[in-house]
């Protein structure tokens, strides 16, 4: 018999399937849980400065400013951490690759300064951090898909490459840039909003596009959730891995050219802090460090949680050390969420 | 069943072998697979199964003998090349992404895209998500919730999943290595239910498995192995279980 099952007969007889939206809303609720997290910070925040201080918090546009010029480096480390993240890896090297890539855009933009217009200057300076940001993101990718490194270990061992790099080519000092663009880039504003805001949201765009939308995005997901699946599915994962290294390298790059934009200086140490905050905006963000799950949009979220934490206390006049409460407390959360989350998915797969 | 007998055979091995050093692995060792039939590889461990599968889906290269397909010798270099020309292999532990859809697990490696506005290629989940429903389909497996990840379904859906794939991707023969060792009892029966699909859609089915009932519910014949060389083969309709584990052990 040759049925042609209607839709309807299929939503009468869902035989193969366990559909129940009430679960699904829940487990969307969990999904969205860091922009939830932010908004009900921002609230908090707002609540604070009012009854303390008299004043808003969120409604002036200078906080706004700062609080997302704050966000702007943590997150470009944190989308690229997210790829590396969700892939099943951890990249402990981005922050001293940021700080290398802030000293190469300092030094590269000041010596092409010499020899082109100074706009021209400003664009070889962002190019060269990019692309040497790229050397220690291929020999991580090497080390990891050749030679089996496990990726904490690979990347833990650059940490100390990149970051002896960078202090040796700063001199072990603050390389400062002379380029009246470069500087215009990093404090400049259109129409209110700052350079670094509208180029940090474009690429972070891109950058979800190409974790939703493509093949590469798709294959990242496969190998974090079944690395030997996504091997006998014909994927090169030597390939990908190496490419996901690379990238996410590029991302730092990318950070440390705008650092050295925004304080017309190249620091060794530029990333340095920021590592961590990486790694807890891509978690808060509602990604897995086991791998298989995270999306860009969670991680602006978490990084847009973190910013409002470090800047909202200092707002209202809490002693800094705070923060650091703060924020650990809010991973601490944000990781219980997630496993509450997977128990409940995992008590349906026995059912 | 002397109709089935005369039709080509789908995969022929003849005299295969395969050596590791001095151990004989699988020692010209021959069998046939029409369409439409399901052959059930019986062996204790060590028995050489899973080295002639391997062989057979170009995951190593035999010592000596020859792969036939639809009577013309073929041979693999890797399991993509096998994949190919139509030989799927579905794994116990089942070899898909738990956090990904049904299509996108069946077009895993190989998505479609599609241009958003003109330019921008992007996956196509649609076509995937029609995929997965028209595949499922055939198998008898419905589905509505299209764009949950597989983790979502039991170890039997998952395995459905897995065979889909191949289905989707029009393999011709279906390894299958121990598809019911991790599932319940409920689970199995819908495996076997699947087996029976394939079987009636005219693919061959190499069914590898320790469970002498799963073998005699789906097998139309069943090949021994011991210590590399065939110990026997039956049809299903003329033997027992006694006869079966005789020639397994060797008795």
């Amino acid at each position: 018999m040759t049925s042609t099952p209607s839709t309807g007969e299929t939503h009468v007889a869902p035989q193969a399937d366990h559909g129940d939206p009430a679960r699904s809303l829940i487990g969307r609720i969990a999904e969205g849980r860091a922009w939830l997290f932010l908004a009900g910070l921002i609230i908090c925040f707002e609540v604070w400065s009012r009854t303390a201080f008299g004043a808003t918090f969120v409604l002036n546009p200078f906080n706004v400013q700062s609080i997302l010029i704050f966000a702007v480096a943590p997150l470009l480390l944190a989308t690229g951490q997210t790829f590396v993240i969700i892939s099943g890896g951890i990249d402990l090297s981005l922050g001293f690759i940021m700080g290398l890539a802030a000293v190469i855009a300092a030094h590269a933009t000041n010596m092409a300064g010499a020899a082109m217009p100074v706009p021209l200057a400003m664009l070889a300076g962002i190019l060269a951090a990019v692309i040497v940001a790229g050397v220690p993101g291929v020999i991580n990718g090497l080390l990891i898909s050749r030679l089996r490194i496990p990726p904490f270990i690979g990347t833990l061992g650059m940490f100390g490459v990149a970051r002896g790099a960078a202090f040796l080519l700063a001199g072990g000092t603050t390389v400062p840039v002379q380029n009246s663009w470069f500087a215009l880039l990093g404090n400049g504003k259109f129409y209110g909003v700052p350079y670094l805001v509208i180029i940090t949201a474009i690429f972070v765009i891109v950058m979800h596009y190409l974790l939703s939308q493509t093949r590469f995005g798709q294959h990242n997901y496969a190998i974090g959730a079944n690395a030997q699946a996504a091997r006998r599915a014909g994927i090169d994962i030597k390939d990908h891995i190496l490419r996901l290294y690379v990238l996410s390298a590029m991302c730092a790059g990318l950070g440390g050219a705008l650092y050295a934009a925004r304080f017309t200086a190249g620091a060794a140490q530029a990333g340095e802090p920021l590592l961590l905050d990486s790694v807890a905006a891509v978690v808060i963000g509602g990604a897995s460090l086991f791998g298989g799950s995270g999306t860009i949009f969670g991680t602006v979220a978490g990084a847009l949680v973190i910013a409002v934490i470090q800047y909202g206390l200092v707002f209202v006049n809490v002693e800094p050390f705070w923060q650091f409460i703060a924020v650990g407390v809010v991973i601490i959360i944000s990781v219980l969420i997630d496993q509450a989350q997977r128990r409940f998915s995992g008590a349906r797969q026995d059912e | 069943m002397n109709n089935q007998d005369q039709t080509a055979p789908l995969l022929e091995v003849r005299n295969l072998s395969k050596h590791f050093g001095a151990v004989r692995a699988l020692n010209d060792f021959s069998m046939v697979v029409r369409p439409g039939e399901v052959v059930a590889l019986a062996g204790d461990n060590g028995a050489g199964k899973t080295t002639l599968i391997k062989a057979i889906s170009g995951v190593f290269q035999p010592t000596g003998g020859e792969i036939l397909l639809r009577g013309q010798p073929v041979s693999f270099s890797t399991p993509q090349e096998a994949r190919e020309k139509g030989i799927e292999t579905i794994y116990q532990d089942l070899a898909l992404a738990d956090n990904l859809s049904i299509g996108a697990n069946i077009f895993l490696g190989r998505e479609p895209m599609r241009k958003a506005f003109g330019f921008l290629p992007v996956l196509d989940r649609k076509t995937m998500a029609e995929a997965a429903k028209a595949t499922m389909g055939r198998l008898d497996f419905h589905v509505s919730r299209l764009e949950a990840p597989v983790s979502n379904f039991s170890g039997g859906q998952r395995q459905a999943v897995a065979i889909g794939r191949a289905v989707y991707w029009d393999a011709q023969i279906l390894i299958m290595d121990e598809p019911t060792a991790a599932l319940g009892v409920p689970e199995q029966r819908k495996v076997i239910s699947l087996i029976h699909q394939l079987k009636a859609q005219g693919r061959g089915v190499i069914f590898i498995s320790h469970n002498l009932q799963d073998i005699f519910a789906v097998s139309d014949r069943i090949v021994v192995l011991r210590r590399g060389v065939q110990a026997g083969e039956r049809r299903i309709s003329e033997t027992n279980h006694d006869e079966v584990v005789k020639l397994m052990v060797g008795g």
